[in-house]
């Protein structure tokens, strides 16, 4: 027999990449921003270049970009910078990963369990509303100068997106789907992984989206307070020496990690969520 | 008659609201659907056919009154029923063939003999070559195939369906319509149909069982002895046209349609 009804089936459709190959023209008259993203940048850059050269502003008020630039450089083949980095970036992913762990238990457990979830309510909104980083001093006195005062407080303050984002991932199951599992008189747990747990997985994502971002502050802020190294700390240093440009470029770097780390989780989400879309989901 | 898959007998339903009233769902209902008949239920939105429905597949309890299946009383969900609802209800995380087997996991059944029982109700449905896609790469109809599909999958002696096809287009629906007669002369289950559609009701039913607004009562029965398979320039025949008076007149004047 014929298949009558599939004219309305999704079409094959060509990857940007192709498209662009194909027409680089109309590639970019139907995607204006693809030429203009960059644009912006260039004129950004260049007024503000303009600008500090043709009043002799003082690099230690705002540097011009060339001399960040030359502060990146500069720190980039000397190695300090990337010492600094790593240790950022190890206690941001470390921090991110312990929240990642408890965070998906958590609210797995208190979104199985209305008693759980009931006891505990008011203390997760009294937590959530609370700064998480105003704990920080009292972590660096707990656990001392090092790295590990560091990685918990980027976890604490990774965790509640990734609870929050869990919990309603697991509560927000349309009711067809529990109805065509209660028909087949599925029990609780093969209701949970066939159904509650997939279901859940889009939220999970965008809480682990937010929380990846607010590592890397959590680390930054610890750095703050107290620390001998990371980026965070280089800042201080830097501020100490009014070395503005400096602070700048370690702004770079910071920024590359959060747009870095935010791109492994994207690359990750559309290998295994491939068939929800990251806007369909609310945020934390 | 062989004894029937469903007797229901005196059945009544209430729901109380949350405002402490009583609504009463269903009132009175008394029905005996036999061994490979195809019953379609026809009625205004809001008669209860749903909740009849539920309860007859083991979501819903009854409030009073006997349904059995199968000779036994219904207390909650049964293997021996495949249901269809008004939405596919895919999961999008699984592929075509997996949705199908679904039941055969959630039961336990051994999965081996039931795969090669899910792809043969592929193409039974039309489905062939698109056992490893995923819902979001078909279309509506197709997505309502695979949901038949996977009704019947672990072999119930039941099929209920609650207005499977009631978001298709015209066109599309009427070729679900004799998707389903086919599929339905070659598997020889008993078919228990909700629609709101009398046409549909007629073109598919060995009964069609007219329904009042709530409380939802039955108001009559109507035998269509029209030969099988029913074809669709049928639609346009004087003899049909008589059944599907017939109904929208039980249906109409008292403006329980539109």
């Amino acid at each position: 027999m014929s298949v009558v009804d599939d004219a309305d089936a999704p079409a094959e459709r060509l990857s940007p990449l192709e498209e662009f190959r194909r027409a680089p023209g109309a590639f970019i008259g139907r995607r204006p921003h693809v030429a203009l993203v960059p644009l912006v940048l260039v004129v950004v850059v260049g007024a503000w270049e303009s600008i500090v050269r043709i009043w002799h502003i003082p690099e230690f008020l705002v540097p011009a970009p060339s001399a960040i630039g030359r502060a990146l450089v500069a720190g980039l083949t000397s190695r300090l910078y990337l010492e600094h980095f790593w240790i950022t970036f190890y206690e941001s992913l470390l921090g991110f990963l312990i929240a990642a762990a408890a965070g998906i238990a958590c609210g797995t457990i208190i979104a199985q369990f209305r008693v759980v979830e009931r006891t505990l309510y008011p203390y997760l909104v009294a937590l959530q509303t609370l700064p998480k980083i105003a704990i920080a001093p009292l972590l660096i006195v707990w656990l001392g100068f090092g790295l590990s005062s560091k990685v918990v407080i980027a976890a604490l303050v990774a965790f509640f997106p990734i609870l929050v984002n869990v919990i309603v991932g697991l509560k927000t199951v349309d009711a067809g789907k529990l109805d065509l599992m209660r028909s087949l008189d599925a029990s609780r747990w093969q209701t949970f992984r066939h159904v509650a747990f997939p279901n859940a997985l889009p939220f999970v994502f965008a809480g682990l989206d937010i929380a990846i971002v607010f590592s890397v502050l959590g680390a930054i802020v610890g750095e703050f307070v107290g620390s001998q190294r990371g980026l965070g700390n280089l800042i201080l240093q830097f501020h100490t020496s009014l070395d503005i440009a400096g602070m700048f470029a370690v702004l770079l770097l910071l920024a590359a990690l959060g747009v870095g780390l935010h791109l492994v989780i994207q690359v990750i989400q559309r290998r295994v969520i491939f068939w929800a879309q990251a806007d369909h989901v609310i945020g934390a | 008659m062989s004894a029937p898959v469903i007797a229901v007998s005196r059945l009544e339903k209430t729901y109380l609201t949350r405002a402490g009233s009583r609504i009463r769902a269903l009132a009175d209902v008394t029905l005996d659907i036999g061994d490979g008949e195809f019953v379609t239920i026809v009625g205004p939105s809001g008669c209860g056919k749903t909740t009849l429905l539920r309860i007859l597949g083991g979501l819903l309890a009854a409030s009073s009154g006997s349904v059995e299946l199968l000779g036994r009383r219904i207390s909650g969900p049964s293997r021996k029923v495949g249901m269809v609802f008004q939405d596919p209800v895919l999961l999008p995380w699984r592929t075509v063939l997996d949705n199908v087997m679904l039941p055969v996991v959630v039961l336990r059944l051994d999965r081996a003999t039931y795969r090669r029982r899910a792809r043969e109700l592929l193409a039974l449905v039309g489905l062939t070559g698109f056992e490893d896609k995923y819902p979001h790469e078909l279309s509506g109809g197709m997505r309502q195939r695979v949901a038949l599909a996977r009704a019947l999958v672990h072999d119930p002696a039941l099929l209920l369906m609650d207005e499977p096809f009631g978001a298709l287009d015209a066109m599309t629906r009427e070729a679900m319509n004799l998707e389903l007669q086919r599929i339905w002369r070659e598997s020889g289950k008993t078919v228990a149909f909700i629609t709101h559609s009398i046409p549909e009701a007629a073109f598919l039913g060995d009964r069609v069982i007219v329904m009042s607004p709530r409380p939802g009562r039955i108001v009559d029965v109507v035998s269509v002895e029209l030969g099988r398979p029913r074809d669709l320039d049928m639609l346009g025949s004087d003899a049909f046209g008589v059944y599907t008076r017939k109904i929208r007149q039980m249906l109409g004047p008292k403006g329980w349609l539109e």
